[in-house]
């Protein structure tokens, strides 16, 4: 066994993604006229106008068509106040979420109010849009609301082709943990070992370790220390170049077996020509320097031939 | 049909911060287990296994394919997942019994809203064209309606902080609860505004946690259980995402969920209400009477693991009745913005 601290590891984790998306022919009305500083709504079953315009009735589901364009001014239906704006909201400093109900419709529009502080906010009270500074056909060129005795900021209105698309950056951050059977194996990675885990139901060894065994459910638990060589059970040769790549291609993604483990992990085979690679070859880690070792795989800088007469099939086929 | 019963139930502890993965591993296993010895079941007794969970809330893709490692899924099993809470799971297991596809099934939800900086990861819930790009969070949007209601005459903040004392006084009796204690809507109130009008008691706890409920289908649940909480109504409906184009001082959708499941005579409901005011607003909409006893468990205000919250509104109604302090109860469970899709589920005992 060795002696390694039980803490699970974390780590920041931030995620993001472009949503790109059609707008169709509601929408994307609604998002051209933005862009030239009209806001459209539209005719609902009950003759009410809805804004933003709705591709189909809340109520009767019934295909919408009937534009009628609303004023820029309106309403304060409720209120909240934000007093700490989270990333991406329309103001960085406190404001009011509010719905509007904008002169000549009948539902109303979320968005943020620049009121400056609650004390300034009333259900009941006036505000106006003020536009952003670039519109691009979104619901963003809505800057936010204002009352009307704030001082107007003039921004021009964007003339063009109709708005057909819209992008909409997400940007999401977390705390990722590992799991305590991941922790392990990631500091022992540090020290420059590899340690798996058995199962105490099924005898199977799991490099990295597992939660639970996913055979019979329960916690992986005796710590097995594998060495750091193996067979490629199976492998693809990698031809296409493609965003982010380290290695000029061609060159080998394979299945590694470790000698008395029982799942292989995906890792590089290298130091050989791409077509000299088959299953069953025996293959040996290439540790980076141990300066530059961290919690992570990517000490193994990849795998090479060790020369050994290759493994038979049988030895290794129930793993594949 | 078959009829189809709750005959078992557990739940991870409500707690603030778990070390463990978003993948909910590591409070399913003992979730699981306690449910196999309460039953006696195993897991190859499991028709068809049903959770709820959401990869939002994990940061990860398929977090729901990383927790079946907890089930130990060989020899092979039926299994299925829904992107909501797990009481839309117990919806698709309770259809799969009753259509005698399976004879027990066992449904788990689990959240690890501390991962992430969840009132901003539910913007990602609402409509993703008009309303996510200005990144509404959850709790500002709540405000919106607190406020309606209390401008309408609906309700006051001073009810609305009896509900939070109501439902930490309810929870000292709940070993799993997060927030517990003798307060009074007085105290409360002193606290500063988290968003005008809410303050931080009007709004769940963040938390994590996981639960499972086991079902069974006629003989089988009278031979697993003494009482067995028997499914007699089960419905859910929703209203339009427009927040702006529904009254939003009611709830249709509960209404309707409701009137269709059949809940007269309930003596005690489960309510998913994450805000003070929406436990008042559901009460409105259910017509729930002085003489019906609400959230003995105290409710989500005691503790509210995302996408298992509505599962343990049904498994703590099913205590109830279990347990024999009831024998006729209704749960139900939120999904969406502001109450936009409600589910409500009669149960009764025999």
């Amino acid at each position: 066994m060795v002696t390694i601290s039980s803490e699970p590891l974390s780590a920041p984790l931030n995620v993001g993604f472009d949503y790109t998306r059609s707008l169709g022919p509601v929408l994307g009305r609604f998002a051209t006229g933005l862009r030239g500083h009209t806001i459209a709504g539209v005719r609902g079953s009950d003759g009410r106008v809805l804004v933003p315009p709705a591709e189909y009735d809340p109520v009767t589901a019934e295909k919408l068509t009937e534009f009628v364009d609303v004023g820029t001014e309106g309403v304060v239906q409720t209120w909240s106040w934000n007093a700490q704006p989270l990333d991406g909201q329309p103001l960085s400093h406190a404001f009011a979420w509010a719905l509007v109900k904008l002169d000549g419709a009948d539902t109303g529009l979320l968005h943020a109010v620049d009121a400056g502080s609650p004390d300034k906010m009333s259900t009941g009270m006036r505000v106006r849009v003020r536009w952003a500074a670039e519109p691009v056909g979104s619901i963003r060129d809505i800057e936010c609301f204002e009352p009307l005795d704030a001082e107007p900021v003039e921004r021009q209105p964007v003339v063009g082709d109709d708005v057909t698309m819209l992008t909409t950056p997400i940007h999401l951050r977390y705390d990722h943990t590992a799991s305590p059977e991941e922790s392990r194996y990631l500091r022992g990675l540090a020290e420059g070992k590899l340690l798996g885990q058995r199962c105490p139901a099924c005898d199977k060894v799991y490099i990295p370790p597992r939660g639970s065994c996913p055979t019979d459910g329960v916690p992986t638990e005796d710590e097995v220390e594998l060495p750091d060589h193996g067979v490629v059970t199976t492998f693809c040769v990698v031809n296409v170049p493609f965003l982010g790549q380290r290695i000029k291609p061609p060159y080998v993604a394979a299945y590694i077996l470790l000698d008395g483990a029982d799942i292989p992990f995906l890792h590089l085979v290298l130091g050989c020509d791409a077509a000299e690679v088959r299953m069953g070859m025996r293959v040996r880690a290439q540790w980076r320097p141990r300066d530059q070792w961290g919690t992570t795989l990517e000490n193994i800088d990849h795998f090479e031939p060790s020369g050994e007469p290759d493994a038979p099939y049988e030895s290794y086929a129930q793993h594949l | 049909m078959s009829e189809v019963a709750v005959v078992g139930f557990a739940q991870a502890p409500n707690v603030r911060r778990t070390p463990g993965t978003t993948n909910g591993v590591e409070m399913l296993v003992p979730v699981f287990h306690r449910l196999f010895a309460e039953t006696g079941l195993s897991k190859q007794d499991i028709g068809f296994w049903c959770s709820g969970s959401s990869d939002y809330l994990a940061g990860r893709a398929f977090s729901f394919i990383a927790a079946v490692d907890a089930i130990g899924a060989f020899p092979p099993i039926m299994e299925s997942h829904v992107e909501m809470d797990a009481a839309w799971a117990l919806y698709e297991a309770w259809v799969k019994i009753r259509t005698g596809e399976a004879e027990t099934a066992l449904v788990y939800g689990f959240g690890k809203s501390s991962a992430g900086e969840l009132r901003r990861i539910m913007a990602m819930q609402m409509d993703p064209y008009l309303v996510t790009p200005l990144w509404p969070d959850s709790v500002g949007v709540a405000g919106l309606q607190a406020r309606l209601g209390i401008e309408q005459g609906l309700w006051t903040e001073a009810d609305m902080a009896e509900v939070a004392a109501a439902s930490r006084r309810a929870a000292l009796s709940n070993p799993d609860a997060q927030l517990s204690g003798e307060t009074t809507a007085e105290e409360l109130l002193k606290q500063p505004y988290l968003a005008d009008p809410l303050r931080a008691h009007d709004c769940a706890p963040i938390t994590d946690g996981a639960a499972a409920i086991i079902l069974a289908s006629g003989d089988k649940a009278r031979e697993l259980s003494e009482r067995p909480a028997w499914i007699t109504g089960f419905e859910h409906r929703v209203d339009t995402p427009m927040l702006g184009a529904r009254d939003l001082t009611t709830s249709p959708s509960t209404i309707a969920a409701a009137k269709a499941a059949g809940v007269d005579g309930v003596q005690v409901a489960e309510l998913h209400a994450p805000f003070t005011h929406q436990d008042i607003l559901l009460r409105q909409a259910l017509g729930l009477g002085e003489e019906v006893r609400v959230n003995p468990s105290g409710g989500v205000l005691a503790g509210h693991p995302m996408f298992a919250a509505g599962l343990i509104r049904i498994g703590a109604a099913a205590a109830e009745i279990r347990a024999g302090r009831a024998d006729k109860a209704l749960a139900h469970a939120t999904s969406g913005p502001l109450l936009q899709q409600n589910l409500v589920c009669v149960l009764e005992g025999r």
